[in-house]
C-alpha cells in the first residue's frame, strides 16, 4: 500500500459527508457564540453561511478534482498540498466577491484564511483519528472475527444426508461430498479480500444443492439474474449466509416448503442484491438471524463505508433483504 | 417385536433411520411421519413403542409432540434425534431424556431403544420451556388424542372444573386453567372477561345489548357491550372491568 493513501479519501461519498457536517457544525457554533437570541442566531448564521458554504463547496470540488494528483505526493506533502489548495481557493474565492461587491461588511482576506486553515486542521485530525480506530491491522482484525461460519445444525444435517445416500446413490453422494468440501474451503478460506460476484454465486449455487439434497421438494429458488455483472467485486460470503438464512427461517418452518428468490441487477454504478422469501410470522426464531444480519452490515461498513447498505422488510408474510454496494471492477 | 415410530422432516434422516434399523432384529417401523401433527395421527393408529422424534420440524415440532404424546392411553416411549440444538440438549442432560445426536450411531441407535421408556412427569414438565407456545392443545378421548390447533379455536370459557375450548365446528372441554392459557397465548388472545378468553382474530366487532341476565346470572336491566364473533352466532359479554380495551381496539 502507498504511504500516500493515508490521506483521506476525497472520492468517497462518506468522507465528503463528514466533511460537510463538522463544517456546518463549527459554523453552528460559531453563530450560536456569537448571537445573544433566537432571530440574532438566524441572522448570523445566514450571514456566515452565505459566504462560507459556497466556499467549502468550492474548496471540496477542487479538492475532489485534485485528489489522484494528492496520492501520488508522500502523506505530509499530501497534507500540505490540501493546505495550499483550501488556501488559494479562499483568497481567489475572496477577491471575487470583493470585486462584485455584493457583501459588505467583509472579513479581512487574513481572517477568512485563517478560519480557513483552522477547519481544514480540525477535519484533517478528525480523519487522522478516524483512521488510526479503522487502522488496516484493526480492520483485518475485526473482519477477521467477522468470518462468517455457517451453522453446526446444518452441517450435521448434510452429513447425515449424505450417509443416507452411501448404500443406495453413491454417486449422488460423491456429489454431495465434492459440494462440501468446496464450500468449507471457502468456509475456512482467508476472507478478507474481495472476489468476484460469480464465484460467491457459484458457491450459492454448490450450497443450495446440498440443501436441495435434505428439503428436495420443499426447496425452489428462483434466480433473476440475468443484468447481474460477474465481475463485479464484493466482499466474500455476503451472500450465502443470506440463503442460508432464508433456508433456515422461511423454508424449513414451512409444511409445504417454499420458493426463495434471488435477484441481481446494476444500476449507476451500484449493485443490487436483493432476496426475498416466504415468512411464518409465527415461528418464533429470530435471534440467530439478526445476527447474521449485523455481521455483514458490519463487514459492508468495513469494505465499503457509508457506500453500502442493508435493509430488511417483511409484509405480507414475505421477508426481503437488500444490499447495495458500489460498482467495483476487478 | 418392538414397533416403532419415526417423525423427521427431511427425507434422507427419515431413509437414513430405516436403513440404519433394518439392522435390528427386534423392532419393526410401523409409519414415519413428516411432522408432529402427522407423527400423532399415526401414533393414534398404530400405538408404538417407542416414537424417534426430530426437534426441528414444521407445524409442531418434537418438542411439543412429545408432551401430546403423553395423553395417550399406553403413551410410548419418546427418543429425541437433532442435529444441533444447544438449549435442547442441556435440558434433556439435566433431565436424563434420552436423545440422539444426528448423523446417528448404530450402537447409540442400539443401547437407545434398548433402554427407552416413557418420560416421567419431572421430564415432561422439563420440556415446557423449550416450546414456549403450543401450536395445538390435545385432548385425551377414548384412550387417544385428539389434536385442536390453535389457530382454530375461537374463545377459551372458564366453567366450573373444565374449560370450554369453542370452535367454529365443535366444543371440546380441556383441563387447564385459564390463567395459565393467558400467560402462554396472550398475544393472540385478549380477556374480555373475567372467565372468558377470545382470539382477536376472531372478534368482527362490539355491539350495546340489553341483555335479560349477565355471566353470572343475576338479572340486570343495564346494557352491556358484547363481542360479535365470526363463524358463530355466540357472542361473549365484555366486563366492565375489561371495557377499556374496546376503545383500544
Amino acid at each position: 500500500m502507498r504511504k500516500s493513501s493515508r490521506l483521506p479519501n476525497l472520492h468517497n461519498l462518506g468522507v465528503n459527508l463528514r466533511i460537510l457536517i463538522i463544517v456546518n457544525a463549527i459554523i453552528a457554533l460559531t453563530a450560536i457564540v456569537l448571537s445573544n437570541h433566537f432571530e440574532d442566531f438566524y441572522v448570523v448564521i445566514t450571514t456566515i453561511s452565505s459566504i462560507a458554504q459556497p466556499l467549502l463547496l468550492l474548496c471540496l470540488l477542487v479538492l475532489y478534482g485534485s485528489y489522484s494528483l494528492l496520492t501520488k505526493l508522500r502523506y505530509w506533502q499530501g497534507l500540505l498540498g490540501i493546505f495550499t489548495i483550501v488556501l488559494l481557493v479562499c483568497s481567489g474565492f475572496y477577491d471575487l466577491i470583493s470585486h462584485l461587491l455584493i457583501y459588505s461588511n467583509l472579513p479581512s482576506r487574513l481572517r477568512l484564511l485563517f478560519f480557513a486553515s483552522i477547519i481544514t486542521a480540525i477535519c484533517l485530525y478528525y480523519f487522522y483519528l478516524h483512521q488510526h480506530a479503522y487502522s488496516p491491522a484493526v480492520i483485518e482484525a475485526r473482519l477477521q472475527a467477522l468470518q462468517a461460519r455457517i451453522r453446526p445444525h446444518f452441517l450435521f444435517n448434510c452429513i447425515n444426508a449424505v450417509l443416507s445416500l452411501i448404500r443406495t446413490q453413491p454417486k449422488q453422494a460423491e456429489t454431495a461430498l465434492e459440494d462440501m468440501a468446496d464450500l468449507f474451503r471457502v468456509l475456512m478460506a482467508d476472507n478478507r479480500d474481495l472476489v468476484p460476484l460469480g464465484q460467491e454465486i457459484a458457491l450459492c449455487r454448490q450450497y443450495l444443492a446440498l440443501e436441495k439434497l435434505r428439503l428436495d421438494e420443499r426447496l425452489t429458488v428462483q434466480w433473476k439474474i440475468d443484468d447481474m455483472p460477474p465481475d463485479a467485486m464484493i466482499p466474500p460470503l455476503i451472500l450465502q449466509p443470506l440463503i442460508e438464512n432464508a433456508v433456515y427461517h422461511g423454508i424449513e418452518p414451512l409444511e409445504k416448503g417454499g420458493t426463495i428468490t434471488i435477484q441481481i441487477y446494476t444500476s449507476r454504478k451500484e449493485i443490487h442484491l436483493v432476496l426475498s422469501n416466504p415468512y411464518n410470522e409465527a415461528s418464533l426464531r429470530h435471534i440467530g438471524n439478526k445476527m447474521a444480519l449485523k455481521n455483514i452490515k458490519e463487514r459492508l461498513t468495513l469494505h465499503f463505508d457509508l457506500e453500502a447498505s442493508l435493509k430488511s422488510s417483511q409484509s405480507n408474510g414475505e421477508y426481503r433483504v437488500q444490499i447495495t454496494l458500489p460498482y467495483k471492477e476487478v | 417385536m418392538i414397533k416403532l415410530l419415526i417423525a423427521d422432516d427431511e427425507a434422507p434422516a427419515r431413509k437414513r433411520l430405516r436403513d440404519l434399523l433394518s439392522d435390528i432384529n427386534e423392532v419393526t417401523i410401523v409409519a414415519d411421519a413428516k411432522n408432529g401433527q402427522e407423527a400423532l395421527k399415526l401414533a393414534n393408529e398404530n400405538l408404538p413403542d417407542i416414537v424417534l422424534l426430530d426437534i426441528r420440524m414444521p407445524i409442531m415440532d418434537g418438542i411439543e409432540t412429545a408432551q401430546h404424546l403423553q395423553k395417550l392411553a399406553k403413551p410410548p416411549a419418546v427418543i429425541f434425534t437433532t442435529a444441533y440444538d444447544t438449549y435442547a440438549l442441556q435440558a434433556f442432560d439435566l433431565n436424563a431424556v434420552d436423545y440422539l445426536l444426528k448423523p446417528i450411531r448404530f450402537e447409540r441407535l442400539q443401547t437407545a431403544i434398548q433402554k427407552a421408556r416413557a418420560l416421567l412427569p419431572k421430564q415432561l414438565e422439563a420440556l415446557v420451556p423449550l416450546s414456549p407456545q403450543r401450536t395445538h392443545l390435545s385432548i385425551s378421548e377414548r384412550g387417544r388424542v385428539l389434536l385442536i390447533p390453535v389457530a382454530d379455536v375461537i374463545y377459551f370459557r372458564a366453567e366450573l372444573k373444565y374449560i370450554t375450548v369453542k370452535t367454529a365446528e365443535k366444543e371440546y372441554l380441556l383441563e387447564e386453567s385459564l390463567n395459565h392459557l393467558e400467560q402462554e397465548f396472550g398475544k393472540i388472545f385478549i380477556r374480555l372477561h373475567r372467565n372468558c378468553l377470545v382470539a382477536q382474530a376472531y372478534i368482527l366487532g362490539y355491539e350495546k345489548r340489553q341483555l335479560s341476565h349477565d355471566a353470572e346470572g343475576l338479572l340486570s336491566s343495564e346494557k352491556q357491550w358484547v363481542a360479535l364473533l365470526k363463524n358463530i352466532p355466540d357472542t361473549v359479554t365484555v366486563s366492565r372491568r375489561q371495557q377499556h380495551l374496546i376503545r383500544s381496539n
